[in-house]
């Protein structure tokens, strides 16, 4: 287990800076998740704390202590990569025995031939071995011990390439889009398997992704991460409900949060296209903004609710537990996602005009600079 | 319509390949036939593929004061015997099988490092350096012969092994080649490996070497070949010794040993120097077009 701490870290490739200046803590036995669109920096981030790319500037700290001289393979971090980058040539038990056998058995010990002869090998091998048996148990993989990575699926060798790194007992786990390979199935069962295998380890864990979903239901905290800066470091929470810039609260969530173009006056009365949406903003501005209501937070409505905004159904998507209606608000102007459950709109049909309502409390402005306008 | 163009260019093909096919294997089997031959029947050009077959008597063994019956024999085991009594063939393959091995162990021990530096490590200079490996990808060996001869000679290794070894130990055609495969390796495999604890050194023995067993494979093929026929390197540094000799130099001592005509153990003899590269052809047939593929190399 570890603290890791990251002191004003950058990173530019010529040029190009990819990460500005970034400072994060992460406590411990924590799991943090790093999410961002691709090309966001989180990616290398990750590399940096594992040690296997250099930061142009700024500490990375392990326990208190600074490690920017430190190669990867003395850090005792353990990485799970995108493509799982098993040993092609050895089989799943062998995959499983190498960082043990690196760490645990001396230079001599691992020599060819030289070491058969050092007297401590063999009652460190069975060992290692019984190490392995343990964690395969774990992870359910006993059947394929004898298997090479290419004989098996991408779900089980996801499996393996985890438990390499969990044999060695690292003080912390960095998850580099560990499931983004999987089918949507798989990826969903094995989000719960990480989870449930970080509150076995009490291990540190800090897990890169750019599937929001992942990150919200897996992390103690997520951090946000945009064009190489953190947006938001919040718990799930948090950031769902109450993103800090209007470009959290739109990489957060799916569907997408409805953005609706809107005018605020001094009284703190919110209008969209000549609707009152709201009159509860607390730091009255006059001015444009940009008001965000989440899908889940408007319905339809008959028409003798007092505020409502008139649309038309452009696309009906089904998922079964819910319905998607996109409607197209502002004679046509703007487009928006209703999350409604099907019982309640069953007799809609692509075409309708209908009346959509929201709930007030839940409502989000943004002011110009997409920065979250306070609400009452 | 359709299918007899096609079956028209089908034929087309096979016949241009046949040709090709005849031209190549037409000295592979008049060396063949020509080794199982008596003298007569090779200046006449009769007798076939095999020859008669007729007993025939060795006039330089009547010489020798042997009987009759002794210096009688099958045309094929007189050209046999001859080919390893008359030189030591088998010296000459053992020094084959030496030189060549060391040579591919050493390139393969200086090669892969170099490759992993070159396709996976980030240096100052980088890129100087593989231009460099290309450059001496253009020198003709011939072209630097006389500089190491020299070289060789003031450290007085003329006629030794090392003089038919060390020229050939950093291949810049194997550092390419491997460059090449390596640069197709996930970079994450080799992070893994970082983060699992291993130096650099043990990733590219425990980690490069085994994924690159094809891509190996291949510049053994090449390797292997060159300096088991190999020719012209060995009759510069070799010059006299039998017991140093390689297949090809050994032949050529052979022919002039031999009195003019002698073409029977001649041709036995350069059968039995070219057998070992068939037979690995033919045991090892499938990985060696898939290396030769792989390389690109036609």
């Amino acid at each position: 287990m570890a603290e890791i701490g990251l002191r004003s870290i950058s990173k530019s490739f010529g040029s190009t800076e990819v990460i500005k200046s970034l400072d994060l803590s992460v406590s411990n036995g924590e799991f943090i998740t790093i999410v961002g669109p691709s090309g966001c920096g989180k990616s290398t981030l990750l590399r940096i704390i594992a040690g296997l790319e250099n930061q142009s500037t700024g500490d990375v700290e392990i326990d208190g202590n600074v490690v920017n001289k430190t190669r990867a393979s003395e850090r005792d971090l353990a990485m799970v990569f995108q493509s799982y980058a098993l040993y092609p040539h050895l089989t799943v038990q062998q995959n499983l025995m190498v960082p043990l056998k690196l760490r645990r058995l001396s230079f001599l010990e691992r020599f060819p031939i030289i070491g058969w002869f050092m007297p401590n090998r063999s009652s460190k091998l069975d060992e290692i071995v019984s190490k392995v048996q343990a964690a395969s148990e774990t992870l359910q993989i006993t059947h394929l011990l004898d298997r090479k990575p290419g004989q098996l699926s991408g779900g089980q060798q996801q499996r393996v390439a985890v438990g390499r790194a969990m044999v060695r007992e690292p003080v912390a786990f960095l998850m580099d889009e560990p499931l983004s390979n999987l089918d949507a199935g798989l990826r969903v069962h094995m989000r719960a398997e990480i989870s449930e295998l970080h509150r076995d380890l009490k291990t540190t864990f800090i897990y890169v992704t750019h599937d929001q979903a992942e990150a919200l239901t897996m992390s103690d905290r997520m951090a946000v991460m945009m064009d190489g800066e953190i947006l938001q470091l919040d718990t799930p929470h948090e950031i769902y409900n109450n993103p800090s810039t209007i470009r959290v609260a739109e990489f957060v969530g799916s569907p997408k949060i409805n953005i609706l173009k809107g005018e605020c006056d001094e009284k703190g009365n919110l209008n969209c296209f000549g609707t009152k949406i709201t009159d509860s903003i607390k730091l009255a501005q006059k001015g444009n903004v940009s008001v965000g209501i989440r899908p889940e937070h408007m319905q339809l409505v008959s028409s003798k609710d007092k505020n409502v905004i008139k649309g038309k159904i452009v696309y009906r998507e089904n998922l079964g537990s819910d319905i998607f209606l996109h409607l197209t608000v502002n004679e046509g102007e703007q487009k928006i996602i209703v999350r409604s459950e099907p019982s309640n709109v069953i007799n809609t049909a692509v075409g309708d005009q209908v009346m959509i309502g929201w709930d007030e409390q839940k409502v989000m402005a943004f002011d110009v600079d997409g920065e979250n306008i306070t609400m009452q | 319509m359709n299918k007899r163009t096609n079956l028209g260019s089908e034929v087309g093909k096979h016949i241009i390949l046949i040709i090709g096919a005849l031209v190549v294997i037409l000295p592979f089997y008049l060396m063949l036939s020509f080794s199982f031959k008596s003298p007569a029947e090779i200046q006449s050009i009769s007798g076939g593929f095999f020859g008669a077959q007729e007993m025939m008597t060795d006039r330089k063994c009547l010489k020798a004061e042997r009987s009759e019956e002794e210096c009688t024999m099958l045309p094929i085991v007189y050209n046999y015997t001859a080919a390893f009594k008359e030189a030591p063939l088998l010296r000459y393959l053992l020094n084959g099988v030496i030189v060549t091995l060391s040579i591919f162990a050493i390139q393969v021990i200086i090669a892969l490092p170099c490759a992993y530096a070159l396709a996976k490590l980030n240096f100052w200079g980088r890129d100087v350096v593989f231009g460099l490996v290309i450059f001496c990808l253009l020198i003709p060996v011939h072209a630097i012969a006389l500089p190491l001869y020299l070289m060789l000679a003031k450290f007085g290794l003329t006629n030794t092994f090392a003089a038919l070894v060390i020229p050939w130990t950093i291949s810049v055609f194997g550092i390419f080649l491997m460059r090449q495969f390596f640069k197709t390796v996930p970079d994450d495999l080799i992070n893994a490996a970082r983060m699992d604890g291993m130096s650099e050194f043990s990733i590219v023995w425990k980690v490069m070497l085994p994924t690159a067993i094809p891509a190996l494979l291949a510049f053994a093929i090449f390797s292997v070949v060159a300096h088991w026929n190999d020719y012209y390197w060995p009759r510069i540094v070799i010059t006299g010794d039998q017991d140093l000799m390689t297949p090809p130099l050994g032949l050529r001592m052979f022919k002039s040993d031999m009195d003019g005509n002698e073409y029977g153990p001649m041709m036995a003899a350069a059968t039995v120097i070219v057998a070992p590269l068939v037979v690995a052809f033919l045991l090892a047939q499938r990985r060696f077009i898939e290396g030769i593929t792989l390389t690109g190399m036609k």
